[in-house]
């Protein structure tokens, strides 16, 4: 009982980062608020996980790399690119903060629609659509933010809903399989941090709008 | 089987191994020359024993597609169609060395690899029998030689040819991937083996069918409207790229369309024949028109592909006519006419490119009128030349007269069998085939008149000379080749072609050729009593001057002062009576004026015979497709977060759907 209430509260810190991603006007604060989204969701296997297994090396080892790489190594990377690129603070919205957040909530209700009608094993009933929602926010924020920067943090926040979204149908998944995610959404965001910093360093700016002038047809 | 085999995987060698050599390009050129030499040869052996094979050897092995089989059949169809090819090809490539030869450049490795999976492309075309193995050798064509052809991408021209090229090729593929799915669904199966008899004669899905191949196949072979990437492929590519494309390529269409007629039910209905006779003669008459019209050498011979494509199919459409009235000796005659000049367009077609790109290669020019008096410079490229024209005109002694006398006999036959259904289809072929003949001996006497004879119009034209042994070799041959199928054909005919148009109309090989075997043999022989006959003159004529003084004074020496070479008849001049005749149907546009009054000022004169009826037919078409799909080109906005988008919704749309 205690650890379904702890699992309630994280999930409710979960819907809270989304809140925040889809309200924060500046860009550190988005990876800030992504890297602690991720360090909160590496504690969720150990909370689903039976208590016997608790001590076993398989169970501590995946959540204690994901905080590590979520949490610390992350967020360096991307300050670092913001600082090297020089890129605007600001996140820049397509979208405005208050349609935003509506977006959020909206995304709440389409992963409760959706959860609801998926055969899915038991589990909390909140976190599938918590996870569908991150997964919504995420994919919200790579369309409706300009700043090449927030296409990385929209990608994270999709991964965290992926992860949230795995945690939740597989109770113990194979640990081969968790640490192969890791490491690919590691390369990931390396590689779009060299990305933005060539970008920046090239064209002076990391405005995906203006980059749609290297299409290659235009009226 | 194992020749034809060992003469693939040879191929595949050099495809492979002349990209890589592709920093010593002459080695390159070396390896992928050689590669196509020798395994053209083992080809040529592999074609020679399936012709003489009562039954084909087949090879099926098991591929990991999902789909359809590697299964290659060398049936006397497929070995006839393989003869051109690996003759022509391994010809080539021995000229291509020397084409690329004093320029070698690293791109040259790249081309010598798609020209051996061309070839390799090509020999499956023609020996598949699935139908998930004849369309990716199809496309693997229309790749390959899409690279053949841009390989002077530099120039804006070569690129925009490319993209015709590559547009028609893939319209052809689109209509063929609709004509052999239609197929492989009425057969329940990709295997050609079960396709016999699959076409219902008489069904709606027949008439589609048919109407899909001549559009589709048609596409690839250049039949009229849809031959406009001809003229602007031919001239792009390097020359013996198009003497392969032109002689080899475009026949990939002829191939199919026999190959369909093997697939019927029964005798094809009337009309058919009808089409294809009425294609074979808008081809063959527009073909040689435009052709008489264009001051590009390289232009004009592609002009020349469509009008014998027109030849082809009207030899073809005669055999149809046959089949379905059960007159076995008008397909007889027909369909060996046709294949017969498959065989034979493929020679003189391919010698008439190898000569125009040895005239290229010498002067760096391709219009006409800035040629001249090359005979004298290039005595033996000038002779096989003029082999070739007289060959494409139909002029005996050479192979093009013996083809287009069969298709004639076979009109003949067909016309005095008073068959109502037959009567005017064969009026028409022969009156079209006289036009075309008659048109085409016009349009090679202008090009020879011009490039070859009279004086030099340009100082490049007067520094020609002769090329090497590299591209006079392969020119020699393939001239002395039209010669012995000229004089041959009548022993040569019935071997080559009886048995194959037994094999489509299916009855028993050895049947009823016999009788214009007979007339071709009686005509053959005046022939060659009347060369024998002009020779002894000869001798005559060198023995009656020998005692005498022969001098030699200018050719344009009528008392002018000071004659320049620009006084000569031009090719447009040459061409114009003719050309203003058939001016409703050219529309050949003037631009300029005359020289007027006593003393005239400078004034200058354009002519520009524009293709009518890719102008009319293909040109609004396109325009209609792309205004229809110009608002897609909205969706492309070049920003990632709308692709994000795009693929969020149809996310959303799929779960909200399937749950």
């Amino acid at each position: 009982m205690m650890l379904h209430s702890l699992t309630s509260l994280l999930l409710v810190f979960l819907v809270l980062a989304n809140l925040r991603l889809l309200g924060a006007s500046r860009l550190n604060v988005c990876i800030r608020t992504v890297a602690a989204q991720g360090v909160a969701l590496s504690l969720l296997p150990l909370l689903n996980a039976s208590g016997l297994s608790l001590t076993s090396f398989h169970a501590l080892a995946l959540p204690t790399a994901t905080a590590l790489v979520k949490g610390a190594l992350f967020p360096w990377l991307l300050f670092r690119a913001l600082r090297e690129a020089h890129v605007q603070r600001e996140v820049e919205p397509y979208v405005g903060f208050t349609p935003s957040l509506l977006f959020g909530v909206g995304s709440l209700a389409v992963g409760g629609h959706l959860a609801a009608r998926l055969p899915l094993p038991g589990g909390s009933p909140l976190l599938v659509p918590v996870a569908l929602a991150t997964m919504l926010t995420g994919l919200f924020l790579i369309i409706a933010r300009r700043q090449a920067l927030m296409q990385v943090v929209g990608y994270l926040a999709l991964e965290n809903g992926i992860f949230a979204f795995g945690a939740s149908v597989m109770k113990e998944a194979p640990l081969l399989v968790e640490m192969g995610i890791l490491l690919d959404v590691f390369v990931a965001v390396f590689i779009m941090g060299i990305t933005v910093f060539h970008i920046s360093r090239e064209f002076e700016h990391t405005d995906t709008e203006r980059l749609s002038a290297l299409k290659d047809w235009s009226p | 089987m194992t020749l034809f085999l060992s003469a693939l995987a040879l191929l595949l060698c050099g495809a492979a191994a002349a990209p890589v050599l592709r920093r010593a390009p002459r080695w390159a050129s070396a390896v992928g020359a050689g590669s196509a030499v020798l395994g053209a040869l083992l080809g040529l052996a592999a074609a020679v024993r399936g012709l003489g094979a009562a039954a084909g050897a087949d090879l099926r092995l098991a591929w990991t597609l999902p789909m359809g089989s590697f299964h290659v059949l060398l049936d006397r169809l497929s070995s006839f169609f393989l003869l051109p090819l690996f003759l022509l090809a391994g010809l080539c490539a021995v000229y291509g060395y020397g084409y690329f030869g004093q320029h070698a450049r690293r791109r040259d490795g790249a081309s010598w690899c798609f020209y051996n999976l061309l070839i390799v492309a090509m020999a499956l075309i023609f020996t598949a029998r699935d139908l998930v193995l004849f369309l990716m050798a199809w496309e693997l064509m229309a790749l390959t030689s899409f690279a053949l052809v841009i390989h002077e991408r530099e120039h804006d021209d070569v690129r925009h040819a490319g993209w015709v090229y590559l547009v028609a090729s893939h319209i052809s593929l689109a209509l063929l991937l609709a004509l052999f799915l239609l197929l492989g669904r009425s057969a329940g199966t990709t295997d050609f083996d079960g396709f016999t008899g699959v076409i219902q004669v008489g069904s709606g899905l027949a008439d589609v069918l048919f109407v899909l191949a001549v559009l589709g196949f048609g596409a690839k072979a250049g039949f009229l409207t849809l031959h406009g990437w001809l003229p602007e492929a031919h001239p792009a590519a390097p020359s013996h790229v198009s003497a392969l494309m032109s002689g080899v390529m475009i026949k990939t269409g002829i191939y199919g369309l026999v190959r369909l007629l093997t697939f019927l039910s029964g005798p094809p209905p009337l009309w058919w024949g009808w089409l294809l006779i009425a294609v074979g003669l808008g081809s063959g008459v527009l073909g040689v028109l435009l052709a008489l019209a264009q001051h590009d050498l390289k232009r004009l011979l592609a002009y020349h592909s469509v009008e014998n494509m027109g030849i082809i199919l009207l030899g073809l459409g005669i055999g149809c006519l046959g089949l379905t009235t059960g007159r076995p000796l008008w397909t007889a005659l027909g369909l060996a006419g046709g294949l017969l000049h498959v065989l034979n367009h493929a020679l003189f077609k391919g010698l008439l490119f190898l000569g125009a790109g040895a005239v290229l290669h010498t002067t760096g020019l391709r219009n006409m009128d800035r040629l001249g008096g090359l005979l004298r410079r290039m005595r033996w490229t000038g002779l096989a030349f003029i082999v070739g024209a007289s060959a494409i005109s139909g002029l005996p002694p050479f192979n093009g007269f013996a083809s287009e006398f069969l298709i004639y006999l076979a009109s003949f036959q067909t016309l005095l069998s008073g068959d109502s259904a037959a009567v005017w289809p064969a009026l028409a072929v022969i009156g079209g085939l006289a036009l075309i003949g008659g048109l085409a001996a016009a349009c090679f006497a202008k090009v020879v008149g011009i490039v070859l004879l009279g004086e030099p119009r340009t100082a490049e034209a007067g520094q020609a000379h002769e090329v090497s042994a590299w591209l006079v070799g392969p020119m020699l041959v393939l001239a002395a080749l039209c010669l012995v199928l000229g004089l041959g054909a009548p022993w040569l005919v019935g071997p080559l072609t009886e048995r194959m148009a037994s094999e489509v109309a299916g009855w028993p090989a050895g049947h009823p050729l016999a009788a214009g075997i007979a007339s071709l043999r009686t005509v053959t022989g005046l022939l060659v009593a009347l060369l024998i006959l002009t020779a002894v003159l000869a001798v005559v004529r060198h023995a009656l001057l020998r005692k005498r003084r022969v001098s030699a004074a200018g050719t344009w020496d009528c008392g002018y002062l000071q004659p320049t070479a620009r006084m000569q008849y031009t090719s447009s001049s040459f061409a114009e009576p003719l050309v203003s005749f058939f001016q409703p149907v050219l529309r050949t546009r003037v631009e300029g004026a005359a020289p007027h009054g006593l003393f005239p000022g400078p004034s200058a004169r354009h002519t520009h015979t524009p293709d009518t009826p890719t102008e009319w037919l293909a040109a609004p078409l396109f325009r209609g497709v792309a205004r229809l799909a110009w608002p897609m080109r909205r969706l492309q906005q070049g920003r990632v977060q709308w692709y994000v988008l795009y693929i969020a919704i149809m996310l959303l749309v799929l779960l909200v759907w399937k749950l």
